[in-house]
Order: C-alpha cells, then structure tokens, then sequence
C-alpha cells in the first residue's frame, strides 16, 4: 500500500501545506520558510523573479497555490547547487555580467535550468522552424523566445543569454 | 483574496460531485485564476483543483485525438501526434504565455480563461459589465486598441485570450463536459458565447459542468497547417489578430480549408463565411485576399482598433499564401 504523501518537498525537505489555501507557493517560500532567494516582482506571473521548479519543471511561484503543490518536489535558488558550491549556471551568469541589481537572477537561473531540461527532451518553442526535430539547437533566437517569460529591468539580456548559452553547449559536449 | 475552502478531485465524477451546482470554481494551473482570485473579481466559496483528472492524450478509433482536460499546455505542444498531424494546435500553443505559465496552464483551464481587457481587470477605477453587470463598460469610450472587432456588442468589447483555442477552433475540436446531469459534447466553436447583453456569461456551460477532454477529429489537411500571431512584442504578449489555418491543394484549387481567428472577439472566431468563399476555387494571392475581406466585412471597429481589420486581412492571406506555397 503507498502511503498518501501529505507534504510539499522543498529542497529535499518535507513541509506541510499552509491551513489556508490562500497561501500561494511563492510566500510559503519566502514568508514561512524563510527562503528569500525567490523574488516577488510582479506577482502576477508577467515578470518570472519567482520561477522555481517543480519536479524539474520551471512554474512561477506567484500563480501557484501551495496546497497545489502536495507530494511535488520543489526546487529553489537555494536547492540548486551544495551548501558550499555554485551551480555551473550560477558560475556562467558571474562569468558573463548576467544581471546588474541581481534581482531577476533567481528566477533567471531557475527558469534557465527548467529550459535546458525542455530543448533536452526536444520540446519546440515559437521559433523552432521545424516541430518534427527531435533535439533542439539552443540557437540565440530559440534561448532569447524560451527565456522570455523572465524580464530583467537592468538590461542585462545579454549576458544573461550568454551565460545560458554556454552552460548548455558545455552540457551538450 | 476572500477566503475559500479546497479539496482536490480524484476523478471527473468526484470533481463534479464536490462541485455541485454551488459557487464553486475548478482550479487547473492556476495561471488565470490566481490572478483573477488575488484581485476579488472571482470570488467563489470553495475550489476544486481538477489537475488531477485525465492528463492523456490517446488516439480515436476514427483517426483522431482525445486530449484529456488536465493535460498541460507544455505536454499538448511536445506530444507527437499533435506536433505531426495538428501542427496548428503545436504552433498556437507555443504562441502563447511563457515557459513557466505553459508548463502550469492546462487544456481545461486555458479554455476558460477569460478576457485580459484592462478594465475588466481595474476592479477600483473602471466600470465593466463583464464584471459587474448592468455598471457599463469604459473600455467603449477608452483605450481600445486591443479590443474586439467582430462580434462585440454596445455592453462587452472584450477579446477572447488564448491562442490555443483559435487552433481548436479551425480543427473543429470538440470538447466533452460532465455535469451533475451526465456527460455531453459541445464544438469548441460554440462553448463560448458572443457577449449580447450578457458579457458576464461567457460559456454554454451549466454551473458546475466540468471539461473533462478535447477531441480533435481525423482531418487531413490539418499535416499542412500553421498558426500565426501578430503582437506588440516578439513574445510574451497576447494577440492583436492570430491565425490559425489549415489548407489541401489539389491541382491550383482549394480542397479544404480552415480559418479562424484570435484577438478579434469575444470568442475564437471562426471564419465560416472567408471558407466558404475559398472552397473549391483558386488557390491564388487573389483569392485569399477576396476570402480574408469577406470575412471582414462584417467587422465593426472602435476609434482605436481599425488597424485590426487590414491587419486581419493581411494576416491571413500571407498564413494562406505561405501554407498554398508553390501550389498556389
């Protein structure tokens, strides 16, 4: 018999779901737990500061309910890499300039990370010329469409799509 | 948000048990209702979170495709078949929002989304009778450049959002509802409604009918099939006009066609009366543009959004032309 899972796992912690369902995803993390690596910017899901992932899927925090969330596994800024190290895409966007104020930064790597797994397993995008593909080239213009639900209000575009890019031609070697 | 209870459906039967016939909301991703929740324009006193009914997508023993309702809009764009046989549906799906809100957003709820007019949205400052019915709508004497051209009445100028359901609509998909009166099928093309008199009222569906699945019948001519979408940025932003079409050559005449349009009304519009002027004749730049005029001929523009109507033409004797390619 499965027991029935009642928490959300948050970095590999297991935590209980708020008593109101009110509580979005977002501010568990950040009023609760604590955990203010992911950002409130628009809190409408226009800005992506809040991308976290979810079993391995990038979502914003901000339009998800926590309780939604029961027996998912979710990954934050602070999950990504161990305690003492850097996630090769944290490294890159240090490398690369990829943010000025670094508030999008989270939400960026995140979304980045939840990207790569996308083209990985050959999920078109807008500008993917052929859907039938099953790989896709992480081209310019496939990373700038794929990561534009993430905004950066510094301008720090290019670096950040610099960053990404080759984060995912060094996984690709 | 005001507060409401939540219980999670194991199944559709289960799902519209708990709903009832009570104010109560299905949640899906979450990516609308959230939104529509934090600013109290829904205000329902309990939710049932449907993400848990049927996230398939299987083939029909008539060729075609059952989409089940929690399916999310990532996994409809990624699936094989729909990549292959619907491209349209892959195309107009990847049109639409983000990475992040197309990986939460499912069949169901991209469906029932609702209007992203401005005023609709501004509960302090506005009038809307999408929101509050009899009150007015200043979205008529406003800033209108984004709003409806055909269909639209003097209380709900309002546009329909999803690019997905525009791609539903010229495939001629049909979506399957449950309610506490047993199931049923409506075309997509007839689940929403034109506003009239009653903009708050957007969907055929009873309180408390649940969308279970979307089927998409066999149709050839959906392998040559495309959508496209005209905004104000390069992504990330909703439709001025879109174009959702599907075009079989036979011989420099038009075999089959379908043609539906987004951003322009209250509800994915299908263009009945450009593919009725098409069928059976030329295949030529021509003729396109003669089909996309018919259509806008009834269009009935607002200070701001006359643009739409050339834009709308223009759009879709390229999408037309593109698809005809070196057939035309």
């Amino acid at each position: 018999m499965v027991t029935k899972d009642f928490s959300i796992r948050i970095n590999g912690t297991a935590v209980g779901p708020p008593a109101d369902p009110r509580v979005s995803l977002l501010d568990l993390l950040r009023e609760t737990l604590q955990l203010h690596g992911t950002k409130k910017g628009c809190d409408q899901g226009a800005c992506g500061a809040c991308t976290v992932l979810a079993d391995g899927e990038r979502i914003v925090s901000c339009l998800a309910l926590a309780v939604q969330y029961v027996g998912r596994n979710v990954v934050t800024i602070e999950g990504l890499a161990g305690d003492d190290e850097l996630h090769p895409l944290q490294r890159a966007f240090i490398e690369h300039d990829g943010f000025q104020c670094g508030y999008c930064t989270p939400g960026q790597i995140c979304s980045a990370v939840g990207m790569a797994a996308e083209a990985r397993r050959g999920v078109p995008s807008h500008v993917t010329p052929d859907l039938t593909v099953g790989e896709v080239e992480l081209t310019h213009d496939e990373l700038r469409e794929r990561m534009s639900g993430n905004l950066c209000r510094c301008g720090a575009h290019n670096g950040i799509v610099a960053a990404i890019a080759e984060t995912c031609a060094g996984e690709r070697k | 948000m005001i507060p409401f209870t939540y219980t999670r459906a194991g199944d559709a039967a289960e799902a519209v048990r708990l709903a009832g016939r009570g104010d109560v909301k299905y949640i899906g991703g979450g990516t609308n209702l959230v939104d529509l929740l934090r600013e109290t324009i829904e205000r329902p006193a309990a939710l049932v979170d449907v993400t848990g009914l049927s996230s398939a997508i299987e083939p029909r023993g008539n060729g075609g495709l059952l989409i089940g309702a929690a399916v999310r809009n990532t996994a409809l764009a990624e699936h094989r078949d729909v990549r292959t046989r619907y491209p349209v549906l892959a195309r107009a799906v990847l049109a639409g929002a983000s990475g992040q809100i197309r990986n939460m957003a499912t069949v169901g709820g991209n469906i029932l989304q609702r209007t992203r007019c401005a005023y609709f949205y501004d509960t302090e400052g506005s009038r809307c009778n999408k929101r509050s019915p009899g009150q007015g709508c200043d979205a008529i004497d406003g800033f209108n450049r984004t709003h409806a051209i055909l269909g639209a009445s003097s209380s709900c100028v309002a546009t329909h959002p999803s690019d997905m359901c525009v791609a539903l609509a010229a495939l001629g998909a049909t979506v399957h509802l449950e309610g506490a009166d047993g199931a049923r099928t409506v075309p997509l093309t007839d689940l929403h409604r034109l506003p009239a008199d009653h903009p708050e009222i957007e969907t055929v569906l009873e309180p408390g009918e649940l969308i279970t699945a979307v089927e998409l019948p066999p149709l050839a001519a959906a392998a040559r099939s495309t959508y496209r979408k005209v905004r104000d940025r390069a992504s990330y932003a909703f439709a001025l006009v879109s174009v959702a079409a599907a075009l079989e050559v036979d011989n420099g005449r038009v075999k089959e066609v379908r043609l539906a349009l987004g951003g322009v009304a209250h509800k994915p519009w299908r263009a009945w009366a450009a593919e009725t002027a098409l069928r059976d004749g030329p295949a030529t730049t021509r003729a396109f543009r003669a089909a996309a005029q018919a259509e806008l001929a009834a269009a009935n523009p607002l200070p701001d959004n006359g643009f739409k109507i050339e834009l709308a033409i223009r759009t879709i004797t390229a999408v037309l032309g593109e698809l005809a390619g070196s057939d035309a």
